[in-house]
C-alpha cells in the first residue's frame, strides 16, 4: 500500500503530530482529565489561569503534574478575561508559570452570556502581545476581516468559533470558515461550538488545519471514548479534505454498469 | 487590627496582613507554595522567580499568585 502523506501540522514553527487541540476544563477530577487527555492524543493541551486556593494543603495534587509539559505542549488560555489588559497580565503569568514559554491562546470575551469574543479587546492585546515576543493563537469571531487584521497584525494561528462556546451547536456558519481558511497563510482551528464527531470532522473537511474543543469531550458520557471518537473525526476529516471529495449531483448515478445486465 | 509590626497587603484580592514576612520569597513560604507551580504579580508586574527573594514588600501592594487550572 502507498502510504499516504500529509504535511506537518506547524504552528509558529513547533511541528505536531496530531491536529486536535483539547482543554483541561470541566472534568470530574484529575483522573478523568488525565485519561481523555491520553485518549484524544492531543498534543497541545489549553488550561486556565487562575488565582492559587490559599491555604490549600501542601501536597494537593496540580494540573501540570497530570499534565506535564515534558509530555504535552501546554497553551495556557486568556478565557475569563474581558478586557485587553487582563488578557495581557493573564499570559504573562502564564509566561512565567511556564518558564518563558511563549505560546498563548488570547481570547477576549464580551460578554458571559454570549462569552463572544470582542474583537476590539482582542485585537488590542494580540498587538501588545506580539510586540511583547509571544505566539499568539487567537480565538476570534468568524468574520473573515477580522481574521485577515490578526493575521497581518502576526498572529500564528486563527481560531474562529464553530458557535457559543460550551454550547455544541456546531459549525453554524461554515461559509464563513471557508472564507476564512482560503484566504490564511497561518494554521486556521475551529475553536468553540464543537458537538460531536461529526463536527470536528466538518471543521477538517472544510480545510482547517485543526480543531480546539473542551466540552464535547469533559460533557460526554463517557469522556474517554469520545477523546478516542475526535482523534478519529479529525483524522478522518482531514483525509477526507486532502482526497477531495465528490462532485454534488442533482440526481443519481449508478455505481453498478447498465451494461451486460440480465433483464430484458 | 493590625500591630505596628504588620505590613497591611492585597494578596488575590483580599485584606493581608504580613507578619514576619517582608520579601516576596518568605511570602510564598509563609502560604506554603514554596516549590510549587505558581507566578506572581504585584502591582501588576510580574516578579520572575529568581526574584523572589530580593523583592521586598510594601504596605499597600496588590499581589497575586496564580496557578494552572483546568480550562479550554
Amino acid at each position: 500500500m502507498t502510504l499516504l502523506q500529509d504535511t506537518p501540522f506547524t504552528v509558529a514553527g513547533r511541528t505536531f503530530a496530531s491536529r486536535l487541540l483539547v482543554g483541561t476544563g470541566k472534568y470530574k477530577d484529575f483522573d478523568e482529565t488525565a485519561q481523555a487527555i491520553a485518549a484524544s492524543e492531543a498534543n497541545i493541551v489549553t488550561f486556565a489561569v487562575r488565582r492559587t486556593n490559599l491555604g490549600q494543603e501542601a501536597g494537593a495534587p496540580n494540573l501540570l503534574d497530570v499534565i506535564p509539559p515534558s509530555r504535552y505542549t501546554l497553551l495556557p488560555n486568556t478565557a475569563g478575561c474581558y478586557t485587553a489588559k487582563d488578557a495581557v497580565r493573564t499570559c504573562r503569568l502564564a509566561r512565567e508559570l511556564l518558564d518563558g514559554h511563549n505560546l498563548v491562546k488570547l481570547e477576549v470575551l464580551g460578554d458571559d452570556t454570549t462569552l463572544y469574543p470582542n474583537v476590539v479587546e482582542t485585537l488590542k492585546a494580540a498587538e501588545t502581545l506580539l510586540a511583547d515576543g509571544f505566539d499568539v493563537m487567537v480565538y476570534t469571531s468568524d468574520d473573515p476581516i477580522v481574521a485577515r487584521e490578526l493575521e497581518a497584525m502576526g498572529c500564528c494561528a486563527i481560531m474562529p468559533l464553530g458557535s457559543l462556546i460550551g454550547s455544541g451547536h456546531g459549525i453554524q456558519n461554515p461559509h464563513n470558515v471557508r472564507l476564512i481558511v482560503e484566504q490564511s497563510q497561518v494554521p486556521v482551528l475551529v475553536d468553540a461550538g464543537i458537538g460531536t464527531a461529526s463536527d470536528a470532522a466538518m471543521a477538517m473537511e472544510l480545510g482547517c488545519d485543526g480543531v480546539l474543543l473542551n466540552t464535547a469531550i469533559a460533557h460526554a458520557r463517557e469522556p474517554q471514548r469520545m477523546a478516542r471518537a475526535m482523534k478519529l473525526a479529525v483524522e478522518a476529516g482531514r483525509e477526507a479534505f486532502l482526497a477531495g471529495r465528490m462532485p454534488r449531483r442533482q440526481s443519481a448515478d449508478p455505481s453498478s454498469p447498465f451494461a451486460g445486465r440480465i433483464n430484458g | 487590627m493590625p500591630t505596628s509590626a504588620t505590613v497591611a497587603i492585597t494578596l488575590n484580592g483580599e485584606p493581608y496582613d504580613l507578619a514576619a514576612e517582608r520579601t516576596a520569597a518568605e511570602l510564598v513560604e509563609a502560604l506554603g507554595l514554596t516549590g510549587r507551580r505558581i507566578a506572581m504579580e504585584i502591582n501588576e508586574e510580574i516578579v520572575p522567580r529568581s526574584q523572589l527573594s530580593a523583592t521586598r514588600l510594601e504596605a499597600g501592594d496588590r499581589v497575586e499568585i496564580v496557578h494552572a487550572i483546568g480550562g479550554g
